[in-house]
């Protein structure tokens, strides 16, 4: 069974949405059972701060050994930081998905986007857990 | 009283006897080979009559018409440059690498434990490549010096593609082939190509970079250092064509600000061979690495922490993601780029050096010869290549004096002849050579006296200072006793067809004949310049006639291109030649093609860059295609369809029964259908693509017609298409074949790699018809053979009628995840220790094996590769029942090498005999891997793409 922390958002293709103290700004990566499925990361193509994504735009890409997966944008918004730590280990993402693994922190544009992720539990579902 | 020798050929090439054949049709429940085969091939299709090929001759007669062919070959001092230029192999690598099959009939690196000994070869070609250019990462080879070019206009054109740049410069003195295929790549993919002279470059809006040849094609050296500052404050990059052996003595372009280098290799060692096969190579900066295409060798440890080297970023590659690969480039040129690397391991930086200044001595000693008998030399700034202004009125007599001594010279333009020199000219070539220009004049001083001078052309300001090659591999074999061992030690790491069986699916690791082989190094097919005078290569016209006329015949289509130099070139000539023929009737528009999921991945990146836009047609539950589907996306896309791209028999092993239909609905909706040859060593003179409906099929020859794998490279994919495509045939800039319109041209040389084809010349001469049809249909019954055998020990993915398989079969491991925490990979690992080379892993089903026997292998080692399947299954079925530990077992350790065998300590819960020696034919015999299970997450992570320093192989040594 892979982690499924109860206080986050999520995609159907597997994205994570962590608020954090500032309302407007949120912080996303991919799920543990993403971390899981790709295998070890060996490298994270991530946007520049600055860049403005529309909901569920391709923001990046990750590359596993034996595969490749685009990262999809959860919700509208522009990005503000960048985790600079998966440059140099990108294996984070398989360590702490939810934690160092992070990606991106994104300033929201549109807040009643929200209502389109899925809880926890709908996640678990869609994964079959 | 029979008098002919009773030796046949067709015995020797096909594993299983007489007798064996008839056992394993009993086996799967037949009467005879022939109503299997009946019952496996759809009967819509089949041909119901011999292919219309010569009868099979013996191997000594086919040898004496080679021979024969050969003598027809005229082989003169060429001195026309262009990239080829004569040199010689060493003889301890002719014999120990070209003509050996312990390097030349292994597959692509693709299980690197045993593969080490070539992975390092290939290792020492990067940093070749990589210490000669000044560039931080190169990789292990591509097809040609053109292709290459164009390969560097994509990823310049996919670093800068944020600014919406579509202009793309060219220097109009680089190689008249390198403009004609990079044009022809370009026009594909939208780019607007400038040529011109570089002096004139302006980066503005829009430019995305340039190419300039380095030195250029009419020898001038020039200095780039301002065009590149230029280009980097547009953001625009700089890619430099160039020549290793003239970066021994000049600066590199990493060092003036050149952003990508490529070249060809071919002066290091390997024979001109009418054009072809040699390696190319692509260098860059470390910061567009992601962006390299083919394939790159990188550092990583096994499981004990023991260096070992692999294939790294394979996700950049088309099998991972497919349309948005960053080229379509597979096979690449793997034997050449060895012979390459060696010839430079031999020689070390100092021999290198030698053999350039001499080259580099002797031209500037000629031009001084030329200048006293009043000519002048356009360019003062040269390495090894001259242009002459001799006139209009001297041209022609010049040309001809020289040919009259066998020499060959350039037409650089109606008033000068262009002289390239090499490292086989003495100075009897050169007293030739002035002579010839003198015209019957007396040549006003000796050509000894010029040279006693020392004469010198390169200018200081591009001379080079930064040392090269001084790791120690590049000087330490440099006597031929230690030069041998070294080949030998790295061979032996390797397993090849020498040992086992490569069972690898879709690949078809057949028989590489000794007698195929012979030839194509003999000097009539391997000095020939690919742009000699054709009357010069009568023996090569009729070679390409011969293997033309008979590839038409074998796959039911009207004409043949052998431009292609690979099936991933031979896809996009394919495409290039549908689009064009789309074109010529007002139908531009028709850009989609459709492709089904089960694809192999060069296919959907091919059609990118052919200016295609993939459509994916589903596969059903059987592994077919979803007829229903493709009904639906070519009506959909009726307006717009260009084509189909499908594998015949399928890349599931599948003969499907509704390639006719499938054939039909496309063409129906105004689509040309495109047949991928992958598989049609199940196919030749069984069916024919032209008569199940295809329009255009390509064809491996180093799959089907038996060029040998060379560890990953050469091969050849040549296009066969029907009548209403052969005006959109590639043509060639230099060599007139006589195409028009043409679709533009895909490979450097007119005939792609000449030197290989006397290889399937006289594979098919050898096996004549019957012979061929033979060949298939032993194909298809070892793999059935096989699939039988296996059944009730591992579940077979797909079948076609009758539950039969085609010429490969699908054996899914998935299930072993859940019941033993056994990976597919596992399995493939444990094959090894075995002393087999593993089955094709995860393609096309992930998770699965694709097992591909080949008619060449007998029914005594199809018993031992499923011998050692069954026993393996046994050692899964031993994890399921707990019997085994689910982490530490037989499996999950594989391969074990000696040094983990050895071992003062072995705390393991099975023995070292079962580790060592699970079979008892391994006693007898098997290639040890050298390392443990590699690590390829960290090679990925800590990327190091160059010779390690000695001391890393110490530190872990010392542990």
């Amino acid at each position: 069974m892979s982690k499924i922390p109860e206080d986050l958002l999520y995609t159907e293709e597997h994205e994570y949405v962590r608020k954090t103290d500032d309302a407007a700004v949120v912080q996303i990566g991919i799920t543990d059972y993403a971390q899981g499925e790709l295998g070890d990361v060996v490298y994270v193509d991530l946007p520049k701060v600055g860049a403005s994504f529309g909901r569920m735009d391709v923001f990046g890409t990750i590359e596993a050994v034996k595969a490749v997966s685009e990262l999809f944008c959860p919700l509208a918004g522009t990005v503000v930081e960048v985790n600079t730590a998966l440059e140099a280990d990108p294996s984070l993402v398989n360590k702490d998905p939810y934690g160092d693994g992070w990606m991106i922190k994104l300033r929201v544009k549109n807040p009643a986007e929200f209502d389109q992720l899925l809880g926890s539990e709908e996640y678990a579902k869609h994964i079959g857990e | 009283m029979n008098l002919e020798h009773p030796d046949r050929f067709v015995a020797r090439h096909i594993g299983p006897s007489p007798d064996d054949v008839r056992a394993m049709v009993q086996t799967l429940g037949y009467p005879s080979l022939d109503a299997f085969i009946d019952a496996v091939v759809p009967p819509d299709i089949r041909l119901r009559r011999p292919l219309n090929l010569p009868a099979a001759r013996s191997e000594p007669e086919v040898l004496s018409a080679l021979r024969a062919i050969a003598s027809e070959n005229r082989v003169f001092r060429s001195y026309l440059g262009m990239g080829y230029h004569d040199t010689i192999t060493p003889a301890v690598i002719l014999r120990n690498v070209l003509e050996n099959p312990g390097w030349y009939t292994a597959y692509t690196p693709y299980q690197a434990e045993i593969a080490q000994g070539r992975l390092e070869a290939l290792l020492n070609f990067q940093t070749v490549v990589a210490d000669l250019t000044g560039l931080e990462i190169a990789n292990a080879s591509l097809l040609d010096e053109a292709t290459a070019a164009a390969e560097a206009m994509h990823l310049t054109q996919a670093v800068t593609a944020h600014d919406g740049g579509h202009v793309y410069l060219v220097d109009q003195a680089c190689h008249p082939q390198t403009i004609a295929v990079v044009r022809t790549r370009a026009q594909a993919r939208g780019i607007e190509l400038v040529v011109g002279d570089p002096e004139e470059f302006r980066f503005g809006p829009g430019v995305i970079g340039a190419l300039v040849q380095y030195p250029a094609t009419d020898g001038r050296l020039a200095d780039y250092r301002g065009l590149c500052q230029a280009a980097h404050r547009a953001g625009a990059l700089v890619t430099a064509a160039t020549d290793l052996l003239a970066l021994t003595l000049l600066q590199p372009p990493g060092e003036w600000g050149a952003d990508v280098a490529v070249g060809n290799s071919q002066r290091f060692g390997v024979p001109l061979g009418y054009g072809g096969p040699h390696a190319a190579f692509f260098a860059t900066r470390d910061q567009y690495k992601r962006h390299i295409p083919g394939r790159i060798i990188g550092v990583t440890r096994d499981r004990a922490g023991r260096l070992g080297l692999r294939m790294a970023l394979q996700t950049r590659e088309q099998h991972i993601r497919r349309e948005k690969a960053t080229s379509n480039i597979c096979t690449a040129q793997v034997l050449l780029a060895v012979v390459a690397a060696m010839y430079a391991v031999y020689h070390g930086p100092e021999g290198l050096r030698r053999i350039a200044e001499r080259v580099h001595r002797l031209t500037a000693t000629l031009a001084e010869a030329l200048r006293g008998l009043g000519y002048e030399i356009a360019h003062p700034a040269f390495f090894d290549t001259l242009a002459v202004e001799v006139g209009a009125e001297r041209q022609p007599r010049i040309l001809d004096a020289a040919r009259q001594k066998g020499i060959n010279l350039r037409v650089l333009t109606p008033t000068r002849i262009g002289v390239a020199l090499d490292e086989t000219v003495g100075p009897d070539d050169l007293r030739d050579l002035a002579q010839a220009f003198a015209l019957g004049r007396a040549l006003p001083e000796p050509i000894e006296v010029i040279a006693a001078r020392d004469p010198r052309a390169i200018p200081p300001e591009l001379a080079r200072t930064s040392p090269y090659l001084t790791h120690p591999v590049f000087n330490t074999y440099h006597s031929e006793t230690e030069m041998l061992r070294y080949l030998k030690r790295l061979e032996d790491r390797d397993l090849s067809l020498t040992s086992a069986m490569i069972p690898l699916g879709s690949c078809t690791m057949k028989l590489n004949a000794t007698t195929e082989m012979l030839p194509i190094t003999w000097p009539e097919f391997a000095r020939l310049h690919p742009f000699a005078p054709r009357e010069q290569a009568a023996g090569y016209a009729r070679l390409f006639r011969d293997l033309e006329a008979w590839l038409a015949e074998i796959t039911g289509l009207a004409r043949v291109s052998l431009q292609p130099n690979a099936g991933s070139q031979g896809e996009f000539a394919g495409l290039l030649a549908i689009r064009a023929y789309h074109r010529a009737r007002g139908e531009g528009h028709r850009t989609t093609c459709l492709i089904p999921q089960s694809a192999h991945g060069t296919n959907p990146a091919s059609a990118v860059m052919a200016g295609l836009t993939v459509v994916v047609v589903k596969t059903d539950a059987q592994g077919n295609v979803d007829v229903a589907d493709l009904r639906t996306k070519a009506e959909e896309h009726r307006d717009t369809l260009a084509a189909l791209m499908i594998t015949y028999p399928s890349t599931h092993g599948v003969f499907e029964d509704s390639i006719r239909e499938v054939c039909r609905i496309v063409h129906q909706h105004g689509g040309q259908v495109y047949l991928d040859g992958a598989n049609l060593n199940a196919q030749v003179g069984l069916c024919r693509p032209g008569d199940i409906g295809a329009d255009v099929c390509h064809l491996n020859l180093h799959k089907t017609f038996c060029i040998p794998h060379g560890g990953g490279g050469p091969g050849m994919g040549p296009i066969a298409v029907a009548a209403h495509l052969a005006p959109f045939l590639p043509n060639h800039p230099v060599v007139d074949l006589e195409i028009t319109p043409s679709s533009g041209t895909v490979s450097a040389a007119p005939w792609g790699s000449p030197s290989i084809l006397p290889i399937s010349w006289a594979y098919i001469a050898l096996m004549g018809p019957d012979g061929l049809a033979e060949a298939s249909k032993v194909a298809i019954l070892n793999a059935n053979y096989i699939a039988r055998r296996l059944a009730g020990h591992y579940a077979l993915l797909y079948a076609g009628r009758h539950g039969l398989v085609a010429h490969e079969c699908i054996l899914d491991t998935r299930p072993f995840k859940a019941s033993a925490g056994v990976d597919v990979e596992d399995i493939a690992k444990r094959l090894i220790d075995y002393g087999f080379h593993p089955p094709t892993v995860s393609f096309p089903v992930a998770g699965t094996l694709m097992v591909e026997p080949t008619e060449s292998e007998s029914k005594r080692e199809l018993d031992r590769f499923c011998d050692a399947m069954i026993a393996i299954r046994q050692e899964i079925r031993e994890i399921e029942t707990g019997e085994a530990d689910r982490e530490n077992n037989l499996l999950k350790n594989a391969p074990h090498p000696l040094a983990d065998l050895v071992a003062d300590e072995w705390d393991r819960p099975y023995s070292r005999e079962r580790a060592a020696f699970p079979h008892p034919a391994t006693r007898e015999h098997k290639v040890w891997p050298p390392v443990g299970r590699l690590d390829a997450a960290y090679g990925d992570r800590h990327l190091v793409c160059v010779c390690p320093p000695v001391d890393a192989y110490e530190e872990v040594v010392g542990r």
